[in-house]
């Protein structure tokens, strides 16, 4: 439960922050090149990279404890289901 | 030991508030994808209308001040307390040109005639008036998160600065950046789904 041993350094957030922008070039570059349907996926998928970038360094998801963890995971996994649902429903109208 | 018991609810109890803004916020993005998913066409020359040099200039913005936010934590835990305070500032620096941004962005909408209830938007396509409402419902609410966080940096930078907030009593700290960077989060999923679905 040491608290300073979870501390990023600078140079780590500095990384992260270079690595966010970066994704952030791709994601711009990416819509600009057509492949129909899949451009949302994968507008999607890099923006859950950056969440998720965001979410274990600058949040210090880790060091916040199993609870946390744990209790954010359900979240989105009910989040899914609520996405998940709504669109069965639209779908078989 | 029961400092430290005390600093773990804390967090944790601010991570529950959170989990109510992501589902607050996906709702609203469920919203937006069963109106895309129906409208495409529409929802494409809509996001057309918006002008993506503000959105990535936002999104950056935002990027560089949640780097700020992790940054002063950094500081705070290393007894730096100049350098907790210059990236407090920063942070509500690139709050503030956010907010302009977005003054400027919505203004030149309003002047073009792209604002909800507008004849534009009434006598034209019913989807497209669809895309607008969500535009400004998401942005705005958005917006409203960032004027939120932007008061608890305030709060922040003020206890920093009054030795309230100190390595070894951060907890203050670290929940308001904990929903700046929320705030930060939900902008990241904003961006790719009204300004790059062109």
């Amino acid at each position: 439960m040491e608290h300073a041993s979870h501390i990023f350094s600078y140079k780590t957030l500095g990384l992260v922050l270079g690595a966010l922008l970066m994704l952030t070039g791709v994601t711009v570059g990416a819509s600009y090149i057509d492949v129909g349907w899949l451009n949302v996926w994968i507008a999607l998928v890099i923006a859950s990279a950056k969440a998720s970038l965001v979410l274990v360094v600058f949040m210090h998801m880790k060091s916040a404890g199993k609870g946390v963890v744990v209790s954010f995971l359900s979240t989105v996994f009910f989040l899914a289901i609520m996405i998940g649902f709504i669109f069965w429903d639209v779908a078989f109208r | 030991m029961a400092v430290q018991r005390d600093q773990t609810g804390k967090k944790l109890g601010m991570w529950l508030f959170l989990y109510t803004e992501i589902i607050l916020f996906g709702a609203l993005f469920v919203l937006y994808a069963v109106y895309f998913s129906w409208y495409p066409q529409d929802f494409i020359l809509g996001a057309k209308e918006l002008d993506l040099g503000f959105g990535v200039t936002n999104t950056v913005i935002l990027l560089v001040s949640s780097f700020l936010v992790a940054a002063s934590i950094t500081a705070v835990q290393n007894d730096q307390r100049n350098i907790a305070l210059a990236a407090l500032a920063g942070a509500l620096a690139c709050g503030a040109v956010f907010l302009v941004n977005k003054y400027f962005e919505w203004g030149h909408k309003i002047e073009i005639g792209i604002y909800p209830g507008s004849e534009r938007l009434l006598d034209g396509p019913a989807p497209q008036n669809l895309f607008f409402g969500l535009y400004y419902v998401v942005t705005g609410l958005h917006g409203i998160h960032i004027v939120i966080g932007m008061v608890l940096l305030a709060v922040s930078l003020v206890l920093v600065f009054s030795r309230k907030i100190t390595a070894q009593n951060d907890a203050v700290l670290d929940n308001c950046g904990l929903y700046w960077h929320l705030v930060d989060l939900i902008w990241i999923f904003i961006f790719p789904l009204f300004y790059l679905v062109v």
